[in-house]
Formats: C-alpha cells, structure tokens, sequence
C-alpha cells in the first residue's frame, strides 16, 4: 500500500508536479488517481452534493477512488495569494468537504498569504509529518521549485511558439482542472488537435504577465486564477483566430468573469459548459460549426 | 446633485437612506419594492447561472434607473458577490444607461479608504467628522432594530391580537428614519422596546422553536425568501435566526476566529458565512431547538461547501435539518408541501 494518495484534479493540475518532485526526492511512495473515467465521476457523484460543481464532484469521485488504496489523501486549502488574488470558495472548502464525507487521514496544508501561510510552509509541515528531517525537506522542496519552474518556462515557451504556427489558432480559457481533465476538457481538446487547429492554453503563459494584463478586461477582478485566464486572451487576441471558454457548470468564478469577457472581446467566441449530463456528440457538433466558422474567415 | 440608488434587503433601506442623506447631503431615489416583475426583468439580462441575488439587484437597479437614478450603490461580500458590480455595470452600459456605480465592499472587506475615494466622487465637500456621526448613528440604528427584530422573532408566532407587532414595528421604523441625534434615538429605543415587550402574547411550553441559517442575502430579503418567516410565525412556531447586519458588520469576525479554533467540524473557513452556518447549527443543537431550515439560492457555492458539514453537525445532535434553495422558478406551493411536511414531523417528534 503506498503511503499518499493524490487525487488526478482540481489542486494536482496546479501543483502535482511539485508534490511528486518533493516526494520522489524525499522517497516517499505516492500513487496518483488514474485519469477520471466514466466510473471515478459517477464515484464522485454519488457522495457529492448535487449542486456542486463539476470539478468538484469529480475530485470527490478520485478521492473516493483513493480512499482504501493509500494512508494519507494529499488534500491541501488554498485560499489567497495576497490581497486581490483570491482563488474560489471551492477551494477554501475542500479540505472540509473531504474531512466530512470521507473517513480517511488527510494531509493538509494552508495556503493563505494574507495569513502568512505560504506553500513553502505547508510542504515543510508535511514533511515533518511524514518523519523527515529540515535538511532533507529543504534539499526536497527546493529540487521541487527549481523543476516546476523550469518546466512552466519550458511550457510557456512551447505555448509562445504555437502563436506563430500556420493552422487556426484557438485560445483555450479555462481552468486546467478542466481542460486537463480526460473527462471534461479531454475530448474537446482531442477533437481540436484531430481537427488539425493549433491548441493554445490560457494557463501556460506566464502568470506574472497574464495577471497583470487582466487589468484592461476586469480592473476589480480578484480571483487569481480567473485573471491568469483571461489576461492570457489580452496577450495573444492578436495572433489567435478563436477563443473556447470551457467551465464546469456551475462554476462561481467563471459564470460572471466568463460573461463580462465575452461582452467586451470583439473576437469569435464559443463558450462550452460541461456538465454531468453533457454528451460529446452535441458539444462535437458545435466544435465543428465553430470551426468552419473561423477557418471561412481565414480563406475570404 | 446626485440621485443615489441602492438594491434594498429588508428594512436596512431605512437606516441606508438615513445615512446616505444625512452625511452625504444626497438625493436618495428609494428602490421599489420587488416583485416578480423585477426578478424576470433581472434574470432577463443575467448570465445563466449565476446566484439569485445577482438576479434581484440587477432587476431592482434597472427600476431603479428608470425612477431617474444616475449614482447606484452595491455591496459585496466574501464569495463572488464582490464581483457583481463590475458585470453589472458592463449589462446595464450595454443596456445604455448612463450612471455611475459605487462599490463599497470587495472580497468581504472594506477599506476606509477606498470608501472615501468613493465618497469623494459623489459628494467632494462632504464633511468627515458629521458623516463619521451619522454612520455611528446608522451602526446603533441597526443594532436595535437588528434586536427588536429578534424579539419579534421570538413572540409574533403567539400574539393575541393578529398584527399588533407589524404595526408597531412600522410606526417605530418611520420614527426612526425621522431622528435627529444619538440621544434621541436611544430614548426612542427604550420607549420601544417597552411596548414591545408590553404586547400580549401566548406562548404554550410545547411550542416549536425551528432555527433559520443560510446564505445572507435569501436570509434578509423576505421576497427572495418567498416570506419564509412570517409562513413559520403563522404555524406558532418560535424563530431564531443569526443573521443580520449588525452580526456581519460588528460581530461576525471576532466570533469565527475564537470557533475555528480547535473545532472537531471545521478547520477553516469557508468562504461568506458558510462556516458561521456550521457554527449557528451547532449552537441551534445545543439549544434545544426543534429543527433547523437551510435557506440559500440556487448556486451559492460557499453554502454548498458547508453543506455537508452542517448535515454531519445536525446527525451528530440528531436535529433534523431541512434545505432550500431557491430560485426564481421555485414555486411557493412546493417550499409550503414541504414547510407544512417539515413541521408535521417536527410535531410528531415533539409528542413522542
């Protein structure tokens, strides 16, 4: 049996290459949910509530999947990165809504900079947990950073490249829980990629430059992770023929950035709402119309 | 001059336009009360699923705009609710109206100065120190008639006479708006509270007592609620209920603190008062309180977070506890099914 268990959404597309970094070089065995199938949903469905929103039922889902497979479920609190960087309610309640449902141990961590709670904390404080001394984790955490910056730099540059490519070029805006997840986002992307378009994703820009820019969109917006999204479309609107705005119904955040967005960007559009009843013959069907839509721009 | 506009909730316009009027020396265009005709009107221009309060102010600042409003004023609180005004803005400019908006809270907090700077826009010459008196008046305003509220709360469900404690609330609130210094306001308190305390009522010792939590904005507009307490008053059953202004202005933040501490439900907030509908149902378990009813509109995701909490509270005392979520499709015959349902079982539980 390995000892954490990290569910495969909602806080693993922010921070799961960390978290497996700073394991892996603490030696420390860890399994991580596969990717969401039809039975981790319907899992996560079950014990949710039903007006939770759907990345929410789906990580209760790989919760659910983890709970007798591990010792410890990794599920963290992220609340704010300093004043106006708020992230969604959702995420202040996880740890809560796990600790309630299930009847398993939690490794729990706090981010919460206006408290002074940050990350670097939280992993020592886990660390320590888990019988590892401050130099190993300090050693850990620091491998941990240095990669997953590394890496971001590497994705960012990749995502940079793509704004040149010769295909139609669609903006992705949504949060990665969504458009990583196999389920939610997986298939409209695969469908994209089959389609022969050049995929851009909203959260692999730069996050520094991507927030600030959201300032043109929304001066007062203040969650951290809607204003990455739809900075990222200020940046790239002059290079991109489309944008696909995907969220999980109902989502808080989204259901009001979405729609202030939407009524001030003059490019084509689609806006896709997952949830779980969505089939994806009909969100196929409107894939293909947008599709024809901006490639017929292009060829006028 | 401007002519300030603002959604109203509840009685609060009272104390909202006293202030406005007094420290700013601004015109108030008073919000017509809402009805049906304003929610279909809100929800005609709102994003599909966004929470109902959205819904209710967006339709309450266009009759207010076509009353000759060009200054409108929104709150905020701790979940998206900070984030309304900005859309709401952008539907109402599309919608070719020309105003000004003025936010006063975001991210569940407000900031004296950024009020200021606000302030500054309406009225540049205001005077510091006579509205710093006028607010301190508005706080002690709210806080009694948040406490009478309670009080009747408490006895309307048993009065002998039908109506006496409406009455006398709505002559008390007109006295209210008309006061001219801390003093008199006092004075007028006291007085009132003592005919209140002096109306007839007739309260049996097995008499229900049910405990209304939720999301604060379906809790302090009786319409959003589709008048959820005077339904319960009208079955002789005994209310409580926590919020109101004066807790989430004043109280609300020393409390949380000392109950997240060590509390074997919740460890941190959840965002709004989500966690303080953990702490309010567990407080109502120990109290002897008969039932619980759960009140949010549809979509309120930091009430939805706490949900299970809560349930596992109520269990834990073996309380039942009842949810509501309303929208503006709900249908008043249903929540009353499932009211007069609730009660009936209360009943039984009572006799056995």
């Amino acid at each position: 049996m390995d000892k954490i268990g990290i569910p495969r959404s909602l806080f693993y597309y922010y921070y799961g290459d960390i978290w497996k970094t700073f394991f892996d070089s603490l030696n420390i065995p860890y399994i991580v949910s596969p990717n969401t199938s039809k039975e981790i949903m319907d899992r996560g469905i079950r014990v949710s509530n039903d007006e939770m929103c759907l990345a929410l039922k789906n990580y209760l889902g790989h919760v659910d999947y983890l709970k007798d497979k591990c010792q410890y479920i990794l599920v963290p609190r992220i609340c704010n990165y300093k004043v106006n960087n708020q992230s969604c309610t959702n995420f202040w309640a996880a740890y809560d809504i796990v600790n309630t449902l299930f009847d398993i141990d939690i490794l729990n961590y706090n981010v919460d900079l206006e408290k002074g709670e940050t990350l670097k904390k939280g992993l020592y404080k886990i660390g320590k947990k888990l019988g590892k001394n401050n130099m190993e984790i300090k050693k850990a955490y620091r491998k941990a950073i240095y990669e997953y910056d590394l890496k971001r730099k590497k994705n960012a540059q990749i995502n940079l490249s793509k704004l040149n490519s010769k295909k139609t070029k669609i903006l992705i805006v949504s949060h990665p829980y969504n458009t990583y997840d196999s389920t939610i986002g997986g298939d409209i992307i695969k469908y994209l990629i089959k389609e022969n378009a050049e995929v851009i994703y909203s959260d692999k820009f730069d996050e520094k430059i991507t927030s600030k820019l959201s300032e043109k969109l929304s001066k007062n917006l203040y969650f951290k992770y809607s204003k990455e999204s739809i900075g990222s479309i200020i940046y790239a609107k002059d290079k991109i023929d489309g944008i696909i705005f995907i969220s999980s119904f109902p989502c808080a955040p989204d259901s009001l950035v979405n729609e202030l967005v939407m009524r001030k960007i003059k490019k084509p559009h689609l806006n896709l709402i997952i949830d779980n009843n969505s089939t994806f013959t009909g969100i196929e069907t409107r894939l293909e119309s947008f599709l024809d839509v901006l490639r017929g721009n292009i060829h006028a | 001059m401007h002519n300030i506009s603002f959604p109203q909730m509840g009685d609060y316009y009272i104390p909202a336009e006293y202030l406005m009027s007094h420290a700013l020396n601004a015109k108030i265009i008073k919000a017509p009360k809402i009805t049906t005709k304003t929610i279909e009107l809100g929800s005609k221009y709102s994003p599909e699923f966004v929470c109902t309060p959205f819904k209710y102010t967006l339709g309450t600042m266009i009759e207010c705009l076509d009353k000759g409003a060009d200054t409108l004023i929104q709150m905020g609180g701790g979940c998206r609710y900070g984030y309304y005004y900005e859309l709401q803005e952008k539907i109402l400019k599309d919608l070719n109206y020309e105003f000004n908006m003025i936010n006063l809270v975001t991210e569940g907090k407000m900031r004296i100065t950024r009020i200021h700077k606000m302030i500054k826009q309406i009225n540049p010459k205001y005077n510091k120190i006579k509205a710093l008196y006028y607010t301190f008046i508005t706080l002690k305003m709210i806080k009694y008639m948040d406490k009478i509220d309670d009080y009747i709360r408490q006895n309307i469900g048993f009065e002998v006479n039908k109506g006496s404690f409406e009455k006398l609330k709505s002559e008390m609130l007109i006295k209210f708006s008309k006061v001219k210094s801390y003093h008199e306001l006092k004075v007028l308190y006291r007085n009132y509270k003592k005919r209140f305390e002096n109306i007839k009522v007739y309260k049996p010792d097995n008499r229900l007592k049910i405990g209304i939590i939720g999301e604060l904005y379906t809790i302090m507009e009786p319409f959003s609620n589709y008048f959820l307490e005077k339904e319960l008053a009208s079955h002789n059953i005994e209310i409580k209920r926590f919020t109101n202004v004066d807790y989430l202005f004043l109280r609300k933040k020393r409390r949380m603190k000392k109950y997240l501490k060590n509390n074997k439900y919740i460890k941190y907030s959840c965002g709004a008062d989500a966690s303080d509908n953990v702490a309010n149902t567990e407080y109502l378990c120990e109290n002897g309180y008969d039932g619980i009813i759960h009140i949010k509109s549809s979509f309120c995701t930091p009430e939805i977070g706490a949900m299970p909490t809560i349930n596992k509270v109520a269990s834990a005392y073996d309380v039942p506890i009842i949810y509501f979520s309303f929208d503006m499709q709900s249908s008043e015959t249903g929540i009353k099914t499932r009211l007069e349902a609730f009660y009936d079982m209360l009943e039984m539980r009572k006799k056995k």
